[in-house]
């Protein structure tokens, strides 16, 4: 007993205590800045193929953010931040271009619904299916229930039925093979329901895109309300993202 | 002519040298192989229109040798099974069956691995069933309760005992081996570190050796030992995770907590180092992305001596506990006689007293050049595979402070050139001890410049480990077994 007295002292409190404005490691790559309008041939370069040359643009809910474009094309042209916060309910505001810095991303990434913030402000239950991927996500979904981040703390927990939860966290491409668990799943929710893509793979069908075993047509009629693209996504932009859709 | 040829991990070899065996011979072959104690380290069949290429692979671990044979079998041919006389060729008869059709007739229990063809051809498929008033089965998954990577368990059980446990995968089937022969072979490096999520420098790193055998970069020292590091950083992190996780599953909650807190600051360390918290983007071929410098090596050291004071706090006082031990102790056995017959590798196979350790049998990068030495327990139960993940984590934190040492001497070098020539008539094989064991990777390029790649996690294997293990148990054995093994269901569905 003193022995697990001592361990617990010896730790101390682990939680980080401002989720909001915790800031992540310099080297983490966040947040792009792109300074030039244009450049030529870079179509090679992107393995997820979320460049574009003429003009110059980033689709962020392509990007993996390995980094390699900024190493090819130099600092001056494409710099990565360690801005974590990336994400928004609608795919399109996520293409960035040259005039485009954080604040702006930010300011209208997602707008909050009044319906969602009256149901879910105070407890969000989610239900997450791994639908293909590499289990990356599914480790950093898990990261955010672990003492450092704590996300119990704001009424937001992962569930094991889907009847008891309020939302789907898909992450991973949507494989053949999952299609239709996924839809099975996302039927047993009770309404009113959220959908969130957790990661490129789930955003775009991320390094696996151009695979015919990638079948993504369960998102074809469905309303997405929170695109999260990473890879994986750090928990800091999960629980930032989850509390933003909640009007928290 | 010889039955085979010599080869040796990282090696590149002209695909004439390999010999082309009859069916018979190929077939003897492999039986008497592995009744002289030879391990399959690989066996998989390369598309020739109607014919197809089966290469397969022997290892002899203790002379670091694989033996290398082939030969030709025609699509939808049946040919004896050699699972029945050695159970190790069971995962690999069934991929080749799924993959072309080709039977081995009088298998055991053929049915396939992945479902490549999707949902429809998955749900034909008939369980393992027993004629009984009796027996119950129950059917968990593919969506588990939690966030986990979806797979089919089907146990049939007596009353609380599990008689049976049938492991169906396949949901997280992404064509990985298709992608990588996709455009350029050079361009892959985010593929192979998407093959699963908790093992990117493993397998980014298989990757990249493959390439660079196949290119012929020399690569320097500092690159090597800096690897060596992210590897061994990836293991302490997974094994500080797993331990957390088998506390919280026999309800041990302080293990979980303090594992949690002392997994984010090993996968913290690694952000600092490549700005990814599991290791991303910091391979690349000849020289690595990132260099570990001075400020880094401290903050590795200083983090580490934390970690290892921490995790060596919580560990004495865990193993101690008589409500955890009780727990531990002869559950979920696997014996080494099945290891030897069924080619367990990696972790499994040193929990349950096989010494069985890429690092040390085939070495590679910088281990050969300072040595690890592979530890391993005898009794084959959970507490063998939590505590050896406890021995391992130590292990890793001295081998890092001593290379760090060793960098420290090391000059900054100059980029090392080299020339991208596709070659055609190769075959390269590059095989790393990732954290679960070994993986294997290997590139063919025919002379027609057809490619075929190939991955072998060793998830791949080690799953029928864990319906072995399961056997006899209660049911309410299973997530505790699950998770003293951790295996991975995208490694092995690819």
């Amino acid at each position: 007993m003193l022995g697990q007295i001592k361990i617990s002292l010896n730790q101390g409190r682990q939680y980080i205590k401002d989720i909001k404005n915790a800031k992540v490691d310099r080297n983490f790559r966040g947040f792009p800045l792109i300074k030039k309008d244009s450049i030529d041939f870079v179509e090679e370069i992107c393995p997820t193929d979320a460049l574009n040359s003429k003009p110059l643009r980033i689709d962020l809910s392509k990007c993996i953010f390995c980094g390699k474009c900024e190493r090819i094309l130099g600092k001056d042209v494409i710099e990565f931040t360690n801005e974590h916060r990336i994400y928004a309910d609608n795919p399109e505001k996520m293409i960035i271009s040259k005039c485009f810095d954080y604040k702006e991303f930010e300011m209208n990434s997602v707008i909050v619904d009044k319906e969602l913030k009256k149901f879910f402000k105070n407890s969000l239950k989610l239900r997450n299916v791994s639908a293909g991927g590499c289990n990356g996500c599914e480790l950093e979904l898990n990261a955010c229930t672990n003492v450092n981040f704590d996300m119990g703390r704001f009424g937001i927990d992962i569930v094991a039925s889907p009847r008891h939860a309020d939302g789907l966290v898909i992450t991973g491409p949507i494989t053949e093979n999952m299609a239709k668990p996924l839809e099975e799943t996302f039927d047993a929710i009770p309404e009113p329901k959220i959908i969130i893509l957790m990661g490129t793979c789930a955003t775009s069908g991320g390094v696996f895109k151009n695979s015919p075993k990638i079948i993504r047509d369960f998102l074809k009629d469905k309303k997405v309300h929170l695109y999260i693209p990473g890879c994986p996504v750090h928990p800091l932009t999960l629980i930032n993202g989850i509390l933003k859709l909640i009007g928290r | 002519m010889e039955q085979s040829v010599k080869i040796k991990n990282q090696q590149k070899i002209s695909l004439e040298s390999i010999p082309i065996l009859q069916k018979e011979e190929f077939l003897d072959f492999a039986e008497k192989g592995v009744n002289s104690s030879l391990r399959v380290c690989f066996m998989f069949g390369m598309d020739k229109e109607k014919l197809v290429r089966i290469f397969l692979g022997l290892a002899d671990d203790i002379n670091s040798i694989i033996y290398l044979t082939s030969t030709y079998f025609k699509k939808g041919e049946s040919y004896p099974s050699l699972t029945l006389k050695h159970p190790s060729f069971n995962y690999f008869e069934r991929e080749i069956f799924e993959e072309f059709g080709i039977e081995p007739s009088g298998h055991p229990f053929l049915k396939g691995i992945r479902f490549p063809l999707g949902q429809k051809q998955m749900n034909q498929y008939k369980f393992y069933d027993v004629n009984s008033n009796e027996i119950h089965q129950v059917a968990v998954g593919p969506v588990h309760a939690g966030v986990i990577e979806p797979g089919h368990f089907r146990f049939l059980c007596d009353g609380e005992k599990i008689l049976h446990l049938e492991i169906q995968l396949g949901y997280q089937h992404r064509g990985i081996e298709d992608l990588f022969i996709q455009k350029d072979i050079k361009d892959k490096i985010q593929l192979a570190e998407s093959i699963a999520g908790d093992t990117v420098i493993g397998h980014g790193y298989a990757y990249i050796q493959l390439l660079e055998s196949l290119f012929d970069v020399e690569t320097k020292r500092k690159t090597l030992i800096e690897r060596a590091i992210m590897l061994e950083l990836e293991r302490i992190a997974v094994h500080i995770g797993d331990i957390g996780a088998i506390a919280n599953d026999v309800a041990y909650m302080l293990g979980n907590s303090v594992c949690g807190a002392n997994r984010t600051y090993v996968i913290n360390t690694s952000l600092s180092i490549c700005g990814s918290r599991f290791g991303r983007g910091f391979l690349n071929i000849g020289k690595n992305n990132y260099s570990i410098d001075s400020e880094k090596r401290e903050l590795i050291k200083k983090n580490l001596s934390k970690v290892r004071k921490n995790v060596e706090q919580l560990c004495e006082e865990m193993f101690d506990l008589s409500s955890v031990v009780s727990r531990f102790e002869g559950t979920g056995i696997v014996t080494e006689d099945d290891v030897k017959k069924c080619g367990f590798v990696g972790m499994v196979a040193r929990s349950s007293g096989v010494k069985l350790d890429v690092r040390e049998n085939h070495p590679f990068g910088a281990y050969k050049m300072y040595p690890i030495y592979s530890l391993f327990m005898k009794n084959g139960d959970v507490f063998s595979r939590a505590y050896l993940r406890y021995l391992e984590i130590q292990q890793s934190i001295n081998f890092i402070d001593e290379v760090l040492d060793i960098l420290d001497k090391d000059e900054n070098h100059s980029d090392t050139k080299f020339n991208f020539k596709e070659e055609k008539n190769v075959f390269v094989v590059s095989m790393i001890e990732g954290w679960r064991g070994e993986i294997v990777h290997i590139l063919v390029v025919d002379e027609n410049g057809n490619k075929r790649y190939k991955v072998k996690d060793p998830s791949f294997t080690n799953w029928f480990a864990l319906a072995l293990a399961v056997r006899g148990f209660g049911i309410s054995d299973f997530p505790l077994c699950n998770k003293s093994f951790n295996l991975s269901y995208s490694g092995n569905d690819l």
